[in-house]
């Protein structure tokens, strides 16, 4: 697998569309205006996270009161220990059932599983019915974003894919291409024996799972097919609907700018005898895969995450790079801390130290979660060669600075040095720091230094 | 009002004529200032990069000078300030002694323009001057300790004159280490905030951090652009003319 470097380095050979920078931006911008109009959000936001702390500090309670809560209700509960787990019970469940079309609403965790390849691996079509995860599976690529996955794109290119791929006449009018793609999904709908989706919330004390969606796919997904399975992340509970009603204060607002989302499905289990419509199975798939391990981590919080996304919009290197550059399901701020986390430091080191630590991510999250001290927290975990020739720099730096003599000895030294390599107050190019100097000057120390200026000024 | 001046390491080899202004500037507002001679480095390079042994030393040698002295501790940077207020207690909290002593530092540590606006009301002379300046926040005096109106309302006291800057609180990619490491994103975020600094008309930045003024000012420079990058102590002392 390439480094994030590389990849980073290819994003910009490429170009990073110019369409992420202004959807993130845009979607800050709508985040920021809702913010100022909501007296609450501030309240709200300590509030949700009081929520998610509680949740997490008591997880185990949690859980067995919603899976026992899910079972009262008619439904079926699996807890999937990793990933294969998880696509190997929905797999089995859809080969049982005869199952040869899924349609999806879309989810972070159905990615991070990879269930569609699981599925269409066992001849199940698996039809992902949000427009932009649509999009996404028509080209055969992945979300860029978490809650906006068809962020790289713009319109013409989606005109041109939707002629492509689907046979109807160009067109890049977004309401005639929303149309083409509601006539294609319409009948998918209405054929298929299962439907896919995530799990926003799930409710521990009357085991219903909560979802929001601005199209109403999720609707049809949970309710048309005779068979409705929830994949839900294991940290994404709350006790009840009173603390439901908090979190959808912050979820939406922090992600789109809307009061509330669209729609917003409250499922509580399978059809019921006297119903006129809903499926006749109901199955929620609870999803470990690293989350244990993370909960026991110095970066637990972590898992305070309700994937709204406003990190991403907020960061200055997601705008800059784009979401797939990252190499994971998760992209930006949040996936620089939950990917190492969940799949290993070594292998994603890259990932917590590419970051400024400029905090614009902490500032909007709804559940103020300190990223930057976990990342920092990563940093201090990681082991890798990179680091250890850091590490070297640094212990000789704090070796010096820790014995003031010679660091004034040192920084004196260095003025005197610094007058025969510089020339104008600028330093020549030095092929140590070249990472630097490729496209900026560096300034040349002074030569005198405050305190030797200071000493004399004394005498 | 005896205070004490913590220069930073920057600042000290790199940009000392911010150091003499940051002097004038708390001399002009009355204070006797005082220069504990045995001050290094404050620990952050070493904290951001996750090297904690190393930064937990730093800060214990930058504690110990500190706390022996009396009176604010007035820093002309955002992020060391927000270094010893909120990351020294953390690094050093499972120590009794540093633990105290990093509390009592944290509680006496100011960012000079919250120092001159919040604790003194000092408003300085007015500056004369063709210049027209723009201010660029630093992510951790803003973030961290909520430097945001302080240094604006600064400059506009003195009768610099100011245009708004499009972004002013996105970062400039610097970053430490980032800078090093990363050097395609620092180098792309810092491109960003050039072109806002050029769209916004001023021929200076203004911040309060000589890191970001040293990133963006090298990148500035190597674009052969006439912009200057000024500390805003420098603009206050009245010694940028």
């Amino acid at each position: 697998m390439t480094t994030f470097r590389e990849r980073i380095q290819d994003a910009f050979a490429e170009g990073v569309p110019i369409a992420i920078d202004r959807g993130a931006r845009g979607h800050y911008e709508h985040r920021a205006e809702a913010a100022a109009v909501f007296p609450q959000m501030e309240p709200m936001r300590d509030r949700a996270r009081q929520i998610r702390a509680e949740v997490l500090a008591n997880l185990d309670v949690h859980l067995r009161q919603f899976a026992d809560s899910v079972e009262r209700n008619g439904g079926v509960v699996f807890f999937a220990a990793d990933a294969a787990e998880a696509c190997d019970y929905i797999v089995g469940l859809a080969r049982r059932e005869g199952i040869t079309r899924a349609v999806k609403v879309k989810s972070m965790v159905t990615e991070e599983i990879h269930l569609n390849a699981a599925l269409e691996d066992a001849g199940v079509e698996t039809v992902e019915t949000d427009l932009g995860e649509f999009i996404v599976q028509l080209a055969g690529e992945t979300p860029s974003h978490i809650i906006a996955p068809v962020l790289h794109k713009n319109r013409q290119q989606i005109g041109e894919l939707f002629a492509e791929r689907l046979g109807v006449d160009y067109t890049d009018d977004p309401g005639e291409l929303n149309e083409i793609a509601r006539d294609y999904l319409r009948e998918r709908f209405l054929t298929a024996g299962m439907g896919i989706s995530g799990a926003n919330f799930g409710v521990a004390d009357d085991g219903s799972i909560a979802l929001v969606t601005n199209e109403g796919n999720g609707r049809l997904c949970t309710t048309a097919p005779r068979i409705h399975v929830a994949v839900m992340g294991m940290e994404r509970l709350v006790r009840d609907r009173r603390d439901l009603a908090v979190m959808l204060e912050v979820l939406a607002r922090s992600a789109t700018g809307q009061g509330l989302s669209s729609y917003t499905n409250i499922v509580s289990g399978p059809r019921r005898i006297g119903e006129p419509d809903g499926p006749d199975q109901f199955h929620v798939v609870i999803v470990d895969n690293g989350r244990s391990a993370t909960l026991g981590s110095r970066v637990a919080e972590i898992l305070y995450c309700i994937r709204c996304g406003a990190c991403l919009n907020a960061c200055p290197v997601y705008r800059h790079v784009g979401g797939h550059a990252y190499g994971s399901v998760y992209p930006g701020p949040i996936g620089k801390v939950l990917t190492p986390s969940l799949y290993g430091l070594e292998q994603w080191h890259e990932l917590p130290a590419t970051s400024s630590l400029c905090g614009a991510c902490q500032e909007v999250c709804p559940v103020r979660i300190d990223i930057p001290k976990l990342l920092v927290e990563l940093r201090n975990e990681s082991t890798h060669e990179l680091s250890a020739g850091l590490r070297r720099g640094l212990a000789i730096y704090a070796g010096v600075t820790t014995h003031p003599r010679v660091f004034r000895l040192l920084t004196r030294t260095a003025a005197l040095v610094a007058g025969v390599w510089s020339r104008d107050g600028w330093m020549r190019r030095i092929p140590v720091l070249r990472n630097w100097t490729r496209d900026r000057e560096l300034p040349a120390p002074a030569p005198e230094t405050f305190h030797d200026w200071w000493r004399k000024r004394g005498a | 009002m005896r205070v004490q001046l913590f220069v930073t390491c920057l600042v000290n080899s790199l940009y000392p004529d911010v150091g003499k202004a940051t002097v004038k500037l708390l001399e002009q507002a009355g204070c006797r200032v005082e220069f504990p001679l045995d001050q290094t480095c404050c620990g952050q390079p070493a904290y951001n990069g996750g090297f904690r042994k190393e930064a937990r030393a730093q800060t214990r040698q930058t504690l110990d000078v500190l706390d022996a002295t009396d009176g604010p501790i007035v820093v002309p940077s955002g992020s060391c300030a927000a270094m010893l207020i909120h990351h020294s207690p953390e690094l050093v909290g499972d120590d009794a002694d540093y633990g105290a002593k990093a509390t009592r530092v944290a509680e006496r540590t100011r960012e000079l323009t919250s120092f001159l606006v919040e604790d003194l009301g000092f408003t300085p002379a007015d500056v004369a001057g063709g210049h027209t300046a723009t201010y660029h926040a630093s992510c951790h005096g803003l973030r961290g300790l909520g430097i945001k109106q302080q240094p604006k309302r600064l400059l506009d006291d003195v009768g610099v004159t100011r245009v708004e800057l499009t972004g002013e609180d996105e970062c400039c990619g610097f970053g430490g280490l980032f800078s090093i490491k990363s050097p395609e994103v620092s180098v792309a975020m810092m491109e960003t905030k050039i072109a806002q600094i050029e769209a916004s008309g001023a021929d200076t930045v203004v911040g309060v951090d000589v890191s970001c003024l040293m990133h963006i000012g090298g990148g500035l420079k190597r674009r052969g652009s006439p912009i200057r990058t000024r500390h805003i102590a420098e603009i206050l002392a009245g010694d940028d003319q």
